[in-house]
């Protein structure tokens, strides 16, 4: 029972220590104001990580999903200062675009048994290339809706805010587990993750379940760039770039094995939080540049795929 | 008790064929399954059991015949689909989810639900409640995974007669299991069997199939050799059926079989691995040939990968010149200057793309470490003496080894250890797919090998020629050496009666 549990007590363990340490050399962490930030700040980054960990997870990778985020802003800024779109329609329609598009790549993984790696890759560029189709310039976002949006906030007590995007972020996390461990859909998707071949010889809906889950992907970074366009209230081609990868990060130090099967969403928000928290205490530490950040994630990612590597051979060792 | 003839005919499977391009693996099968019975199916490398299973089963398509289940004619499209008609197979290595909990395994795809969402503690019960009628108390929650293969294969059987099985097909599920786990799987299916349910059971153990079958039915070269009541047929008749071969009234016996005497070269002393293969005492001179034989599964390809290291012994001791050494990689095989050519030469033997020469100086070069590399004019030198040495039929030496004929290849495999110079050579079925010329040849290299002082042990299922080279014969029977036959003793027919052990 703890055995299995391990890798995310593990990521737990060092958000925890993480924490401790910033606490013990900036006692303003305590406040409810970084906590709040911390959340808002990576509100995008999560709700990006509980697609990627459900891809993941199914033994798959997606590497489209930064530009997807930068796609969706650019959508968005164009459609509505260009175009005078409403607002709530935009997102309903870049939903449907995202959604399309990652049911698509889904589609051609299983059809044709192209490895997700390219296939996604392929994505990649093509949502990117969209993006300068649309504009080449970086577009404000100026509509009331907007406005509106980021003005919704919870006061937490002690003057820190946990704001919309924050809010949507944990919801996402939380649909996310009921997802993965109390549906038929994900039973599937740890089934794939486990062996494929195995899981179609007992009748698991393989097609379904891949189409349904880079769909999930894509549908979900789809939902990040509005909330991404919220935060910088703008749309650029050029936006999110790398994002995939620090997504892929935050789900392998979150737990999650990157050979399909195992993992968790919960452990992907742990990943998450200790990326911000790295980050965050980049800015307080205010002479440290900001590529220390991926200096210590990169460290931190080596420590964690040494660390599943040697779990999963003690745990074949005992068998 | 009513005779399992007097039960219901659940499966009928006449005249099936199934051919691949090349091979006619099976010809106009016949096989009659009734409910209540276990029945077991036997037979030698390439007799077509797999075959009919995949058959069977959905995996391949058939040629021409009809399988008929409780009267109906079906035809399974796949796996799934065989499970839906009610055929459920298990396999020796388990094809379940082993990240998955137990309780996900059982009941994936059809897990009760309520409002969209899995109702875990409901699916945890009915496991629980499943799993108790095998007498299997675990907890449902834990990943299948950190179980053994043995609960594993019971989590299997009791998914496969869950999901409906009339027909249960085993696939070697013994293989990997304990004296005691093979005890519980065998309780399990008296008590399937008393439930009415057909089992089909594949093994290579001969006391198994004495101890649970009630009727055999025996596969030699894809075709049927006939199907009998176990009670009714002696060991000696069901090993000929599966060899192929009558008792000889007179026994052919080599003339010159010496008696090797001197010092061992190479001693194994209680060597053994749990799980793979019974403990096992082996010596074996400089200039004697010992041949390993048994049936397929009995443990000659375990035993030579123990002596050469690709398994690693869990007891005993080996002693080679008498010193004792550690032998527990191939390379440790190797420095020792062991020699060994696998089975299986197109997977484990020949590397197809590279030239006749590459091929020949592999282990050399291997042994020598690959920062020094041999002088070309020495490979080519090398390769050229083998090449004439034991007649490889190749135009040149550079021409790569995957276009020889099977013989040639093995040959070439034979010249890849013979220029490490080795002091002990083991060869696992050096004549298996080859011509009979080519046969006759590798026999001729054997003997001259063993003439200029190599220690060989040989691995063959052709009883005969085993026979022929031999000084001395290991039998082999369910993971043992039985005995061991020397001087007169060593005979086609003896080996066989030995094989059948009574």
């Amino acid at each position: 029972m703890i055995r299995r549990h391990l890798p995310v007590l593990i990521t737990l363990a060092v958000f925890i220590v993480g924490y401790l340490i910033c606490l013990a050399q900036f006692p303003s962490f305590a406040s409810t104001r970084v906590i709040g930030n911390l959340l808002t700040d990576n509100a995008f980054i999560g709700i990006v990580a509980v697609g990627m960990t459900f891809v993941i997870l199914s033994g798959g990778i997606d590497l489209s999903v930064g530009s997807v985020i930068a796609f969706t802003s650019v959508f968005l800024a164009v459609s509505i200062e260009k175009y005078g779109l409403n607002p709530y329609l935009a997102f309903i329609l870049v939903l449907g675009i995202a959604s399309l598009f990652g049911a698509g790549m889904g589609f051609v993984i299983h059809t044709f048994q192209i490895p997700a790696f390219i296939v996604t890759l392929a994505g990649m560029f093509l949502a990117r290339g969209l993006c300068f189709v649309l504009t080449t310039d970086s577009i404000p976002i100026n509509a009331p809706a907007y406005g509106l949006i980021t003005d919704i906030a919870f006061a937490l007590p002690g003057g820190g805010r946990l704001t919309f995007i924050a809010i949507v972020m944990l919801l996402t996390f939380a649909a996310g587990i009921v997802l993965a461990h109390f549906t038929r859909f994900g039973a599937n998707v740890y089934a794939l993750g486990g062996n494929r071949t195995s899981a179609e010889l007992m009748g698991v809906p393989v097609a379904k379940t891949t189409i349904r889950i880079y769909l999930l992907s894509s549908f979900l970074a789809g939902v990040a760039g509005i909330v991404f366009s919220f935060y910088t209230s703008a749309g650029y081609s050029l936006a999110a770039t790398g994002v995939e990868l620090d997504t892929i990060a935050a789900v392998v130090i979150g737990g999650t094995l990157l050979t399909g099967g195992y993992g968790t969403i919960i452990g992907t928000l742990v990943g998450v939080l200790i990326q911000g928290l790295i980050q965050t205490y980049i800015t307080f530490e205010g002479t440290l540049s900001s590529w220390w950040t991926k200096i210590a994630i990169g460290a931190l990612l080596f420590a964690f795929i040494v660390l599943q590597r040697g779990l999963s051979a003690a745990s074949l060792r005992t068998r | 008790m009513p005779s399992v003839t007097e039960q219901p005919q659940l499966l009928e499977i006449r005249d099936l064929t199934k051919g691949f391009p090349g091979v006619q693996a099976l010809h106009h099968v016949d096989f009659t399954l009734h409910a209540g019975e276990i029945h077991g199916l036997l037979g030698e490398n390439g007799a077509g059991k797999s075959t009919l299973i995949k058959v069977l089963t959905g995996v391949f398509k058939r040629d021409a015949g009809t399988i008929r289940l409780d009267g109906d004619d079906i035809a399974a499209r796949d796996p799934a689909d065989a499970l839906a008609l009610g055929i459920g197979t298990v396999y020796q290595e388990v094809n379940l989810l082993p990240n998955l909990s137990v309780a996900e395994n059982l009941f994936i795809g059809r897990q009760p639900h309520r409002f969209g969402l899995v109702r875990t503690g409901e699916m945890r019960r009915l496991s629980e409640k499943l799993l108790a009628g095998y007498g299997l108390d675990i907890d449902v929650a834990n990943p299948l995974g950190t179980y053994s293969v043995a609960v594993q294969q019971i989590v299997a059987i009791a998914r496969a007669v869950d999901l409906s099985a009339k027909v249960l097909i085993l696939d070697e599920p013994t293989a990997s299991l304990d004296a005691q786990e093979v005890e519980t799987l065998f309780g399990i299916l008296r008590d399937l069997r008393s439930r009415g349910i057909g089992i089909l059971f594949v093994t290579h153990f001969l006391d198994q199939v004495y101890a649970i079958c009630d009727r055999i039915t025996v596969l030699r070269n894809g075709r049927l050799v006939g199907s009998r009541p176990i009670a009714e047929l002696p060991r000696i008749a069901l090993v000929s059926m599966m060899l192929g071969r009558e008792l000889a009234a007179e026994a052919l016996h080599r003339n010159q079989r010496k008696t090797v005497t001197g010092e061992p070269l190479v001693t194994f002393k209680d060597y053994g691995k749990r799980r793979l293969m019974e403990p096992f005492d082996l010596e074996v001179r400089p200039g004697e040939v010992v041949g390993l034989a048994g049936l397929l599964g009995s443990g000659r390809t375990e035993t030579a990968k123990l002596v050469f290291g690709i398994e690693r012994a869990d007891s005993g001791q080996a002693f080679v010149d008498g010193k004792p050494v550690r032998i527990a990689t191939p390379r440790d095989g190797a420095r020792l200057r062991f020699g060994f050519t696998p089975e299986d030469r197109k997977t484990e033997g020949i590397v197809a793309e590279l030239s006749v020469r590459e091929n020949i100086i592999l282990a050399l070069q291997a042994q020598r470490g690959w920062l020094r590399l041999i002088p070309r004019r020495k490979q080519e030198e090398i390769a050229d003496r083998f090449i004439k040495l034991l007649d490889i039929r190749t135009p040149d030496a550079e021409k790569p080894i995957g276009l020889l004929s099977g013989g040639n290849q093995q040959k070439a495999l034979l010249a890849r250890w013979l220029a490490t110079e080795p002091r002990f050579l083991i060869l696992d079925e050096p004549t298996r797919g080859i011509d009979v010329g080519a046969h006759a040849e590798i026999i001729r290299v054997i003997e001259r090998l063993c003439e200029e002082g190599l220690a060989l042990l040989v691995i063959s299922s052709e009883l005969e020629e085993i026979a022929s080279y031999s000084d001395r014969v290991v039998v082999l029977r369910d993971r043992r050496h039985v005995r061991e036959l020397s001087g007169s003793d060593v005979s086609a027919d003896t080996i066989m009666t030995t094989i059948a052990g009574h």
